[in-house]
């Protein structure tokens, strides 16, 4: 069963259709990233899912129910991307407030930060107040508050931005954890390397419709362009065929492009036939960053537009 | 509701600790009490001395125009005629008469250096009225003009004391300690409510700017916090207004304290006995006196009537326009002088409450007092200018009032609710009342 089901999600301000339809379902356990093009509609999608808005039309079940933004915020942990935090507040007073607000009882409520400030070396910060804080410490300390009252659907949205790169790994680390626990992570982010190495499935939206949806090795595969790397010593020379095209040339390694409908093992057979030496042969992958920009480059920007 | 009351308890403590609020608890009634006593000085003591130079050529007011008591308009006189030259060297003012027609109004010319104002003007036009007045009865009735005095002290010496109710419900009644008393509550909810109004702006507008809205509403419906805010600040209001209670009686009974005891056993047979005279067996003192009839004065006021319609007015102004100030806060990003122009049409008609509430304490019973009472946008103000004054304000209209200023909060709250709701969460778009309107309007 699916955590998480959105089934033809719409909603429409008066100028911008911001979700257009938008369908697709997360399994538990999960990470799951929510990529686009700013404005194309993820903050507006995930202010659904955390029940801030309602659809206008389409339906989204969580955990086999249909969602219930009263009842179920418990099970929801959301770290917007515009987050903030109140600057004349001790951070320990604060974090509390916070998870009681998630509905926590104090008692609950202060073990559970107690684990956490120990676990990121935060028992210093208490009695502090917001704003001796720097951004990445701030950072921290809203993961934190977001994670604490351990959600089963954590929504991060760009939860890097700002970190340096200890900071990032530390919480990248919690992230995986908190996977492997059976927590299930939506990550919407533009930093296209963070979700290759993290997300296991990932959709694409772009002006309010969804134009990508698959597992990350999925959607490479459904990009790829039949290029291979081939390490081998050769000159140009003996290059001519139509069984491939070469895209880069240098002495010890080739980049080829497979032509018509021929095969990886017609270009080996051809280099052993002319008796070349190949040390390696591997297919190179289109990166997510290449499939995003081949996808959303080249298409018009949102403009503002009427509603009805 | 278990979370609207975790908000209430963030935004009080976060008030109530702060030294600010020791600080304004102690400092507002200050202010207030220095601004009423600014502004009787200012209208008393304003006045410069007024030189009035007199050629009377009827001699019928050589040397019978009195000066006034306080000295501030001082009559000379002079047989010059050179009006110029005397308002430039010696007088504020130059009257010169001629010659008087007894059977039809005379118009006399009075030159000024500047404009005098209207009690100066209005006091020599009675002094000048005054003296013909005498001389007529002089001529008529060969009266002397000190048997006429003498007279007229007499005639004043009935004092008025109105009254209320029968038997042992007669009560007396001061309207000027009424209509003090209205004026300082009124200005009090004037003033309260502009300060808590703003600071509940002020605060939904730190939750946009600082980016925490959008983390507690993931948590909390927007209709909540905003409650939330209202209740917890007005909360702090209230908390201001107890403290200011507490230090009131304090005081009292500390000044109680320094008054010496002989002088309060005379107050105390004063109050046993109120038509006690000064003779040779009883010695009464002015200050004895003067407790006496203050303490009888406030008694005889309705105090339960007034705290609670204070309260009541205070309340229920409060969150009348707390909600819209919460509105405004939602919609406006960082640039304070957005605010500004956003807030200002709804401080004009606190304002407005304000003026007329100067109206409503010297007439509680006019129609503008009336309306001004009843119509919520200035109700809480006005009303607690009429409230004190004895039988000025029926039951049915004090009810009718209290009404409207509940469906009036309720219907301000629900709208405010609607443009908070999507407004908190809106940044970059100018806010504007466009916007405001367009919000209301939208659908769910």
């Amino acid at each position: 069963m699916n955590l998480l089901e959105l089934q033809n999600i719409k909603k429409y301000f008066a100028t911008q259709k911001a979700v257009d339809d938008i369908s697709f379902e997360i399994a538990p356990g999960s990470i799951f990233g929510l990529l686009g093009p700013n404005g194309a509609g993820k903050t507006t999608l995930l202010r659904m899912i955390t029940g801030i808005f309602y659809p206008d039309s389409g339906i989204i079940n969580l955990n086999g129910k249909k969602f219930d933004p009263t009842n179920d915020v418990g099970t929801i942990g959301y770290m917007p991307e515009e987050r903030g935090l109140y600057k004349k507040m001790k951070i320990g007073e604060q974090a509390l407030y916070l998870a009681r607000l998630k509905g926590l009882s104090r008692a609950d409520a202060m073990d559970k930060l107690k684990y956490w400030f120990e676990k990121f070396e935060m028992q210093s910060w208490w009695n502090k107040k917001v704003e001796d804080l720097s951004k990445g410490m701030s950072q921290k300390l809203q993961f934190v508050t977001t994670i604490l009252h351990e959600p089963k659907l954590i929504i991060l949205d760009e939860p890097f931005s700002g970190l340096d790169p200890v900071n990032a790994n530390i919480i990248k680390d919690e992230i995986f954890n908190l996977a492997k626990k059976g927590c299930t992570i939506i990550f919407s982010t533009h930093r296209m390397e963070q979700v290759e190495e993290i997300c296991d499935h990932i959709i694409l939206v772009n002006k309010g419709k969804k134009i990508l949806d698959g597992t990350v090795g999925e959607i490479k595969h459904q990009f790829k362009e039949n290029i291979y790397q081939v390490n081998v010593a050769t000159g140009a020379e003996n290059l001519m065929t139509h069984i491939f095209e070469v895209i880069k040339h240098s002495p010890q390694q080739l980049e080829i492009k497979l032509q018509h409908d021929s095969t990886t093992n017609d270009v080996l057979k051809f280099f052993i036939d002319q008796n070349l030496m190949i040390h390696s042969f591997t297919e190179i992958l289109p990166s997510i960053n290449d499939i995003f920009i081949k996808l959303v480059e080249g298409i018009p920007a949102r403009q503002f537009q009427k509603i009805n | 509701m278990n979370k609207i009351w975790l908000i209430i308890q963030r935004e009080y403590i976060t008030r109530v600790r702060n030294k600010t609020f020791l600080l304004s608890t102690f400092l507002l009634p200050l202010v207030i009490v220095l601004f009423i006593a600014g502004s009787v000085f200012i209208s008393t003591k304003g006045s410069d001395k007024i030189l009035v130079g007199v050629n009377d050529e009827t001699g019928i007011f050589k040397n019978k125009l009195l000066d006034k008591d306080d000295k501030s308009v001082e009559f000379f006189y002079t047989n010059d005629t050179a009006v110029t030259s005397l308002l430039s060297n010696r007088f504020d003012a130059f009257i010169h008469v001629r010659d008087l027609n007894k059977n039809i109004g005379n118009q006399i010319s009075l030159d000024v250096k500047k404009q005098l104002s209207r009690d100066n003007e209005e006091y020599i036009r009675d002094q000048m009225n005054l003296v013909l007045e005498n001389k007529m009865f002089e001529d008529n009735f060969k009266m002397q003009v000190s048997a006429l005095d003498s007279m007229r002290m007499h005639a004043k010496n009935i004092d008025l004391v109105q009254s209320k109710g029968e038997g042992s419900e007669k009560q007396k009644i001061n309207s000027q300690l009424t209509s003090a008393i209205g004026f300082f509550c009124g200005i009090l909810i004037y003033i309260t409510m502009l300060i808590y109004g703003t600071q509940v702006m002020r605060g939904v507008m730190e939750e946009k700017t600082n980016r925490i809205a959008e983390v507690i509403i993931s948590s909390v419906k927007p209709f909540q916090l905003m409650l939330g805010k209202i209740i917890g600040i007005g909360a702090v209001g209230l908390t201001q207004f107890l403290l200011w209670i507490i230090l009131l009686i304090g005081i009292s009974s500390v000044a109680q304290i320094f008054i010496p005891a002989d002088i309060m056993q005379q107050v105390n047979q004063l109050q046993n006995n109120p038509g006690l005279q000064s003779n040779n067996t009883i010695q009464i003192s002015e200050a004895a006196r003067n407790i006496a009839d203050t303490t009888s004065a406030l008694s005889s006021l309705n105090w339960p009537l007034i705290i609670s319609c204070f309260l009541f007015f205070f309340l229920g102004g409060y969150l009348f326009y707390a909600s819209l100030f919460a509105a405004v806060g939602s919609i406006v990003n960082e640039d304070p002088q957005e605010a500004q122009s956003l807030v200002l049409p709804i401080t004009m008609p606190i304002i407005f409450g304000f003026i007329i509430l100067t109206q409503a304490i010297r007439d509680p019973n006019s129609s503008l007092a009336f309306w001004g009472s009843i119509i919520p946008f200035t109700s809480p103000i006005v009303m607690m200018g009429r409230v004190p004054a004895p039988g000025a304000v029926p039951w049915g209209e004090l009810g009718l009032s209290m009404l409207l200023l509940v469906a009036g909060f309720l219907f301000t709250t629900w709208l405010a609710a609607k443009i908070y709701r999507i407004g908190i969460l809106m940044y970059g778009k100018k806010g504007s009342w466009k916007q405001m309107f367009k919000l209301i309007f939208q659908k769910t």
